[in-house]
Order: structure tokens, then C-alpha cells, then sequence
């Protein structure tokens, strides 16, 4: 098999895998630390078993993901050597910072916080999951900064042929990065947020610690309904960027050939056949392209047979159009996922705000167990849309993906790697899976959990540090 | 000092701080398989470094991260070159990570055991083949003209880089009987130094044959002979005190002579290589050197000022994290893993 076909599909599978398991621990993150600040300011215990009872959820998660992240950084190197002698210079970069900054403080704290209840004082115990929560997020604002030189190259120059770094502001500045970064972090936050609520809607069905839980829910159909929101609104903001930056993948996501007209309409169904680079049967709503790309009821579209003669010229012969119907789908699911948590949320929060979350609404419930998926998929189509859109190119413009894998690296390797990433990963889903479950049915309230240790008599001295 | 030689240091200081902090944490990792006499024991050992491994991890990664962006080509051309054994380096790193975390939520014998295995085996595997990694690149590896390395088994495998390897882990283990000295208390402790004390012995035949063998497969005496004499000469005086600590039981000062004798080991690899980051064995003219392999001036500088910025930040957590956690794990405690 062709190293680069295997090199790809590893890269798909392994970070898709792993960004299943980020975007939930931002988002528990978050939602603990909220708890806990409830917790330290108005006293009670059911805030601080709160904490703990998601907090379990969010170590079980938080491990995957800090396992699977490893191979993240050490597989540029490994499968893409030639793309990492490329980019290293300005890329190497934010994921060096990445690591000094961010990595070190979440995974420094989160030991402070899990041994800590009992050593530390309440305040610098609350800080301490600030700061893994804090943590978190500024690691995927920096891995963002290097994906967002992916999308649009900004702060460097090219000397002898590599892409070297002329500006660290420019990188970090970079107006893709400035609407990639909430979009991508305020979805995370929906995810944590839709997790806490699904499962609290789960719990209050079979009427578990209904206080408990109510308050649970509350809290996550109130944070899910503002990332929703907000994921949106930056999800418009990027679309806009996008028609500028990289209308290829935009016209692609529309699975528009041609030029749109003016005002451009919205496709919502279309039948695609990337042969002949037609559609045989499109379903579209008027004006809603020219307000997805230009927040306006008019304005045309670039098409992708009008982009490929452009691109042509600019980069010489070759096929710039990305894989059509994958762009065009992950694109709709994204937003399908999207839309239905918006819903979803709005109506929990109404329920919440009417103080209506009795026993009544177990269709809602359900439906909200259901929805834990929304996030997930949202999130995956999303990254799809956005690094299959980009192909044939992993630097828009500059580098394409045939020239990024490794020379040296052979396919039975490859290979090798993938059966065995692919196996250890459902090794960790299925065990993760199992551990939530066992967590969830145990509740809050579960015998032995908690505090049940003896004092041992030697060690009364004072620990406390605070 | 040109900031590509300043980069040099800054990644070895890296391996240094991994070495030196998830050094004890291998060391721990392995004696659950045969220190541990029961489940409650290896669950204190596991407590022992548990508010500490992970952020010990994050020192491989870091030095990964500043390896891509100080030295793209040291990066490109090590990590595909060595692709085999880094994959197996994932695939422990991994089961070990994610074992401490589950090996404790369900009480099913069968359960704790396949993690207790990815707990030694992850524990075991990782500083075997860094040990490895690196005695490969004092050895020299096939790096062509173009900076690919297309290494065959042998090439990475042989007996010097197996000495190598089994140095690293057994160094590890005497520096983590000595953590698990400094962190439990009865009979455990006990154990864990005795068999700390009787481990050196393997551990100075090691250290004694892996320098007999760099002499006559490696060409950095010849290069760095005075500087790597000088460290060998320090590294034997603190190994003859962590044995005479050991007999007098400071476990903690003990421990401090194991890690300076990593330290030490660590900076001698690096101090035979330089100024090479990789060395071919094809053609000298082939290798990497801190000015072929690295990335240009201004991405230098840039990373030079957040890093000296963040790090001594970095250093007080973490030694304040310590300081938090400097009491003894004991049986009667709540353990958490």
C-alpha cells in the first residue's frame, strides 16, 4: 500500500481519536471549576461533591487524552518528517510553547487538585483547578496557532526553501487563528457542558438524587446554550474568513462548480458526482450563501471550476480542488449538530428558568441523553471539513501533502503503527466507556468513595499548606 | 555561545529534567512487579509518584517540542529514522498512563492486573529504548546526504546500544527504590533499600562496560576526551557516595547522588556529540551538527525569550508540588489510584 495513503489515514484516525477525548476535558474543566468556585463562595457540600462526582468523570478522560496527545507531537516528526523540516521553524514553535506553557501547568495542578483536597487550603485548591481549566485552554489556543499557519501561512519568509519564522506576533495574530480558536474552544465548552447535562438528564429519568442532579443539569444546559451560541457565531465569523482565505474549501463545502449568482443561494441537499463536476439533483435556500460569506443578502460565490484555472496559474499545473463530498457533508453534519444543540439547550434552559425540571419531561430527558453525541460529532465533522477542504495542500499554498510524509518511513511500518494504534485506542474507548458507566451508575453519593480512610495517628503534623 | 549552541544546552537540559524526575518514576513503575508483596503495597508504591508522573512526562514532550522548533532537521530525521521503536515507546508511554488511572476504579483481580502490567511494562520499555535512542546516536546511524537515516535492526539494535539500554533502566530503578525509600515508610522502605544497595553492583559493571564499549565504537573520546573524563571522574565519586549514603541509610541524599549520576550520564551523551546532533556513520561530512539542523536566528531568539520566561515559573510549581506532597504515603491513607 502507498506510505502516503497509510501515513494520512493514521493521522485521521489517531487525532480524530484524540479529539474526542480534548474537547471533553476542556469543557469538564470549565464546569468543575465553576463548581468549586460555588463551592468556596457560598459553602455548601453539594457543590463540592459536584466537583468530585464530575471531577471522576473528568480524570478518566483527562488520562486518554494526555496519552493520546503524545503521539500527536511525535508523529510529525515520525510520519511527516519532510513537512516538520519545512514548517519546524515557524510550527515547532507553538507546539514547544504549547508544552512549557500549557502542559506543564495542567498536568502539575490536576496532581495538586486530585491529592490535594485534604492538603491544601480551599482557596488553592479552587486555584489550582482554575488553573488546570486555564491550562487546557491555552494549550489549544497554541496547537491552534500552528493549525491556523496550516490555513493561512502568515510570519515567515522563505529561505532556501524552508518557511522560516519573521514574526511570532504575526503567528499569533493571525486572523484565522482569531476566529478558529473561540470557535474551536467555546465547541469544547458545549461538550463538557451537553456531557453534565445528557448525563444528569439520565440520572433524573431514573430519579437518582434529583437535587443533585437538577443542579447539575441547570448548570449545563445554561454554559451549553452560550458555547452553543457562541460556537455559531465564530462558526459564521470563520465561514466569512474562509471565502477570503481559502474559497476553495468554501466553494467546496458547497459543492458549488460554477459561479453562485448573485445573491448566492444555500445548498442544502445536493447529489455530487466529482467526475464530471456536476450536481444532478441540489435543494437551496435563496440568499443564504451570500449571508453565510458576506453577512449580507447579496454578493456572489466563487465556484471550484473558476478557482481550480486561478490556482493554476498561481501554482502551476496540478488538481487544487479537495474532495468534494466530504467537505460538502462533514460541512452540513457540523452544522446539523450545531443547530440541534442550540435547540436542545435553549429549551433545557427554559424548563430550568421555569423551574419545570420535574419528572414530566422524560421525552426531554431522553433526548438529552441522546444529544451527549451532538458535541462529538459536531466537533469531528467540523475538523474534517476543515483539513479535508484544505487537500491537496497541509501548508495552504505552500506545501502539499504528497510532499509531506516521510521518505524514509516504509508502508509495512506504517502499517504496523496503525493496526497497533488503532488497537490500543479501542483497548482505551472501550475501557473509558466501561469506567463512565460503572462511575455514572455509582452516583454522587457511593459508599467508599470518598473520605472513607482512617486518620492514621503519625501523621497529624501539619501539612496544611496554604 | 551562538543561540543554536544555547538550544543544544536548553535540549539537554530537558532530557536532564526527564530523566532525573520520570527516572525515579520508571524506577517505581517497575518495582511494583517485584517489590510490591501485595495489592495494598503496590498501591502505595503507585501513590508514591502519583500527584508527580504526569507532569514528569511533560519533560519528554517538552524536549520533543524544542527539539521541532530549535533543531527541525534533528527532529524530522530521528523521529522517522527511529520510527519502530518510537512507536512501541508510544504504545507503552500509553498503556502506563492511562493504567494508573483505571487500575484502581474497579476491584476485579483480573482488571488490576493487565493494568499492573502496562504499568511495568510502560515502565519498563521506555527508558530501555531512549537508552537505546541514544547510545545510537553516540554510535553513529546511516544518515545520507539528504539528513534521511535508513536504519536496518542492527543498525539501531547491536550490542552497544543494549548495553545502553539496559543501563538506563537499571539506573532508573536504583533512583526509584530510592524515591520509593524517601516516599514509604516499615517494611516496604526497608526492602525498597536494600534493594537499592544491592542493585549497584549490576549498576557499576554496566556503567564500567558501557565506557569500555564507547571507547573503542564511538569516536567521543577522541573528540571530547578531557571534558567526558572529567565527568566520568565526578560521576564515579557520586556513585561511591550513593553507596556510602546508602549504607548510612540517608535515603534522601542518596537519591540526590543517583539523579546527579543520571544528570551526569545524560550530559555526557551530549557533550560526546557535540557540536553533532546525530552522527552518520556513511560519511562524517553526513552529520547533523546544531548548525545544519537547526531553525533559523529570529525563531531562536523568539524561543529563547518565552522559554527562559516560563521555565523558572515551571521549576517553582513543580517544586512547590513537591513540597506539598513531601509526606510519606502510608497504608492507612485514603489512596487514590
Amino acid at each position: 500500500m502507498d506510505p502516503l495513503v497509510l501515513a494520512r489515514l493514521q493521522f485521521a484516525v489517531t487525532t480524530i481519536f484524540h479529539f474526542f477525548f480534548v474537547p471533553l476535558s476542556i469543557g469538564l474543566a470549565l464546569l468543575i471549576a465553576i463548581m468549586e468556585t460555588m463551592y468556596v463562595v457560598k459553602g455548601k457540600e453539594e457543590y463540592k461533591r459536584m466537583a468530585k462526582f464530575w471531577g471522576k468523570l473528568f480524570l478518566i478522560n483527562f488520562a486518554v487524552g494526555v496519552v493520546t496527545g503524545i503521539i500527536q507531537e511525535f508523529q510529525f516528526g515520525m510520519n511527516w518528517s519532510d513537512y516538520s523540516r519545512f514548517v519546524g521553524d515557524v510550527f515547532g514553535a507553538p507546539l514547544a510553547v504549547e508544552a512549557l506553557f500549557a502542559f506543564f501547568m495542567e498536568s502539575t495542578f490536576i496532581g495538586l487538585w486530585i491529592f490535594g483536597w485534604e492538603r491544601l487550603s480551599k482557596r488553592v485548591h479552587l486555584l489550582c483547578i482554575w488553573l488546570v481549566a486555564i491550562g487546557t485552554t491555552v494549550s489549544a489556543f497554541w496547537i491552534l496557532t500552528a493549525n491556523s499557519f496550516m490555513q493561512r501561512p502568515v510570519g515567515f519568509e522563505m529561505v532556501n526553501g524552508r518557511a522560516e519564522m519573521n514574526d511570532f506576533f504575526a503567528l499569533i495574530t493571525n486572523g484565522q487563528l482569531l476566529v478558529e480558536f473561540p470557535h474551536t474552544v467555546l465547541g469544547a465548552f458545549a461538550t463538557g457542558a451537553f456531557m453534565i447535562a445528557g448525563i444528569s438528564a439520565y440520572k433524573m429519568l431514573r430519579r437518582k438524587d434529583m437535587e443533585f442532579f437538577k443542579k447539575s443539569f441547570k448548570l449545563g444546559v445554561i454554559v451549553g446554550l452560550i458555547a452553543s451560541l457562541g460556537t455559531a457565531l465564530y462558526g459564521h465569523q470563520q465561514a466569512q474568513y474562509l471565502v477570503k482565505t481559502q474559497p476553495m474549501k468554501m466553494a467546496a463545502s458547497e459543492g458549488l462548480w460554477g459561479k453562485s449568482g448573485d445573491p448566492a443561494p444555500w445548498t442544502v441537499y445536493a447529489h455530487i458526482d466529482p467526475k464530471t463536476g456536476e450536481n444532478s439533483f441540489e435543494i437551496k435556500i435563496p440568499y443564504m450563501l451570500s449571508f453565510l460569506s458576506y453577512s449580507s443578502f447579496s454578493g456572489e460565490v466563487k465556484g471550484m471550476n473558476e478557482l481550480q484555472a486561478e490556482y493554476e496559474q498561481t501554482y502551476g499545473p496540478g488538481d487544487y480542488i479537495p474532495p468534494v463530498r466530504t467537505t460538502f457533508w462533514s460541512f452540513r453534519i457540523m452544522v446539523a449538530a450545531g443547530s440541534l444543540m442550540i435547540v436542545l439547550s435553549l429549551y433545557g434552559a427554559y424548563l430550568a428558568w421555569r423551574k419545570k425540571l420535574d419528572n414530566k419531561n422524560t421525552w426531554f430527558y431522553r433526548l438529552m441523553l441522546w444529544s451527549i453525541s451532538l458535541p462529538f460529532i459536531a466537533n469531528t465533522a467540523g475538523w474534517v471539513m476543515t483539513e479535508f477542504g484544505r487537500q491537496p495542500w497541509t501548508v495552504f499554498g505552500l506545501m502539499q501533502t504528497k510532499d509531506s510524509v516521510s521518505p524514509s518511513v516504509t508502508s509495512g511500518q506504517l502499517l504496523f503503527s496503525l493496526i497497533a494504534f488503532t488497537a490500543i485506542f479501542t483497548v482505551l474507548a472501550a475501557s473509558m466507556v466501561y469506567l463512565f458507566v460503572k462511575t455514572i451508575k455509582k452516583g454522587p453519593y457511593a459508599e467508599g468513595t470518598d473520605d472513607s480512610h482512617s486518620i492514621d495517628p503519625f501523621s497529624k503534623e501539619g501539612y496544611h499548606v496554604s | 555561545m551562538s543561540l543554536n549552541e544555547l538550544w543544544f544546552v536548553l535540549v539537554a537540559v530537558l532530557f536532564i529534567g526527564f530523566f532525573f524526575l520520570e527516572g525515579f518514576d520508571f524506577g517505581i513503575g517497575m518495582s511494583t512487579r517485584f517489590l510490591a508483596k501485595n495489592d495494598m503495597e503496590r498501591r502505595v508504591l503507585i501513590n508514591s509518584i502519583g500527584p508527580f508522573w504526569d507532569a514528569n512526562e511533560v519533560w519528554l514532550l517538552t524536549a520533543g517540542g524544542a527539539m521541532f522548533a530549535a533543531f527541525p532537521n534533528w527532529y524530522a530525521t530521528m523521529f522517522s529514522g527511529y520510527y519502530t521503536p518510537l512507536v512501541v515507546l508510544l504504545l507503552a508511554l500509553i498503556g502506563r498512563g492511562v493504567a494508573f488511572e483505571f487500575r484502581g476504579k474497579v476491584d476485579n483481580t483480573k482488571w488490576k492486573n493487565t493494568w499492573d502490567m502496562a504499568i511495568f511494562l510502560g515502565s519498563l520499555l521506555p527508558p530501555f529504548l531512549l537508552g537505546v535512542v541514544f547510545s545510537g546516536l553516540l554510535k553513529g546511524l546511516p544518515i545520507d546526504s539528504e539528513m534521511e537515516m535508513k536504519a536496518g535492526l542492527f543498525d539501531m539494535v547491536n550490542l552497544y546500544t543494549l548495553v545502553g539500554g539496559i543501563t538506563v533502566v537499571v539506573l532508573c530503578l536504583v533512583h526509584g527504590l530510592l524515591f520509593a525509600s524517601l516516599r514509604t515508610t516499615g517494611d516496604l522502605q526497608k526492602r525498597a533499600r536494600k534493594l537499592a544497595h544491592t542493585m549497584l553492583i549490576p549498576l557499576a559493571a554496566l556503567f564500567v562496560i558501557f565506557a569500555v564499549m564507547t571507547y573503542f565504537q564511538t569516536d567521543v573520546f577522541e573528540v571530547r576526551g578531557l571534558p567526558l573524563v572529567l565527568l566520568a571522574v565526578v560521576g564515579l565519586v557520586a556513585f561511591l557516595l550513593a553507596g556510602w549514603f546508602m549504607s548510612k541509610q540517608r535515603d534522601g541524599w542518596a537519591f540526590g547522588m543517583t539523579g546527579t549520576l543520571i544528570a551526569l550520564s545524560i550530559a555526557g551523551v551530549f557533550v560526546g556529540l557535540f557540536p553533532r546532533v546525530m552522527v552518520s556513520s556513511i560519511n562524517e561530512a553526513f552529520s547533523l551538527t546544531v548548525y545544519t539542523a537547526s531553525s533559523g536566528n529570529y525563531s531562536l531568539k523568539v524561543m529563547t525569550i518565552v522559554a527562559l520566561t516560563l521555565l523558572p515559573f515551571v521549576l517553582a510549581y513543580q517544586i512547590w508540588s513537591y513540597f506539598v506532597f513531601h509526606k510519606r504515603v502510608h497504608e492507612k491513607e485514603h489512596l487514590e489510584y
